[in-house]
């Protein structure tokens, strides 16, 4: 695949450095002079000085004929122009911007970006996963059909420990697709499977039924 | 009407003076407060430290009941970020964006973005002094 990533800061460095790995064609399009000449000692000729979010630029690098567009720099603004830009001047059909400011997702979303990632929301997540008390963790999130899918672990002094599958009240919508015993092999839930403490649930649930779940399996 | 405007430089400033003059209820948003020295002294609207790229701080200066919204920041990308989260977000009725880059703003107006592009109405205006 033909990529540019606009943004050589530590994130476009290391990402371009992953994907040139991987087989890619890539090429970084970077303001700062200093960071062009880094980037270029060390992985050759990949990097291009000037601004990602001017149609000239990305006419120059060949925008045109990229399967993919990834905007890493730090201000949102410039990421979400340079996604605009590629997706409507150059016809890019996949386009990914880096957010700073999670609030961001649904104008982004509404613009047509095809992919976000909030830095912040990914580090928060995995900070509050290393809360030992908190009971759900993302494991997965399936984007195009509005989806993810979460692993929850069943406390003894859970509403749900000791109770069948049927007894629970769970969000429409919700599937549990595994349990994980704390000595036995995992097994698919039934209506009938007794939940236990230490018992860890796979499930699968749309983002907005998360709470209602969590209240159900570890709820007190 | 309610006008919002973005961005407290020469223009932000000056916009904002005619418009409160003009009986218009006008809230201005700059990141730094002292650019609101520019405002002119009998200013009698609202001056508000905030980004106008943050919804949180769109909210604190009215957005929902805005009539009009302008960004006038010196960024390009600033402007035509919250020009569309103020169409897009808060369905403000009239949004307008300065955009300096002339390709930007073909690309912007085309995607139904309301622009002025001052590189390209000023170099116009110059050429027709020189020709004249």
């Amino acid at each position: 695949m033909y990529i540019v990533v606009v943004g050589g800061g530590r994130l476009g460095y290391y990402l371009s450095k992953a994907l040139l790995n991987e087989g890619h064609e890539v090429v970084i399009v970077e303001k700062e002079a200093s960071f062009c000449k880094i980037i270029n000692d060390e992985m050759g000729g990949v990097c291009i000085c000037g601004d990602g979010c001017e149609t000239t630029i990305l006419a120059e690098v060949g925008t045109g004929r990229a399967d993919m567009l990834i905007a890493v720099t730090g201000d949102d603004e410039d990421n979400l122009v340079a996604c605009q830009v590629a997706k409507h001047k150059f016809n890019v059909p996949r386009t990914i911007a880096r957010m700073r400011n999670p609030q961001n997702e649904a104008i982004f979303k509404k613009l047509g970006i095809d992919v976000t990632v909030s830095s912040t929301n990914v580090i928060l997540e995995h900070i509050q996963e290393e809360v030992p008390t908190h009971p759900l963790t993302h494991l997965l999130t399936i984007r195009d059909r509005e989806l993810e899918i979460v692993e929850i672990k069943i406390t003894p002094e859970a509403a749900a420990t000791g109770k069948r599958v049927r007894e629970l009240s769970l969000p429409e919508g919700c599937r549990l697709a595994l349990v994980i015993p704390e000595k036995q092999k995992p097994r698919m839930p039934t209506n009938d499977t007794l939940l236990q403490a230490g018992d860890r649930i796979i499930a699968v649930i749309t983002p907005e039924a998360e709470e209602t779940l969590r209240a159900a399996l570890s709820g007190i | 009407m309610k006008v919002i405007i973005m961005g407290c430089g020469r223009v932000g400033a000056r916009l904002a003076g005619l418009l409160d003059t003009d009986g218009h209820s006008v809230t201005i948003l700059d990141t730094d407060a002292d650019s609101f020295r520019r405002l002119p002294a009998t200013f009698k609207g609202t001056a508000l430290v905030g980004n106008g790229l943050d919804q949180e701080a769109l909210k604190r200066a009215g957005v929902e009941e805005a009539d009009a919204f302008v960004s006038v920041t010196q960024g390009d990308n600033r402007n035509v970020m919250s020009a569309q989260i103020a169409k897009h977000i808060f369905n403000v009725p009239k949004v307008v964006c300065r955009i300096y880059d002339p390709l930007r703003q073909e690309l912007y107006s085309t995607l139904g973005l309301e622009t002025l592009g001052p590189t390209t109405i000023f170099a116009q205006m110059l050429r027709e002094k020189l020709e004249a």
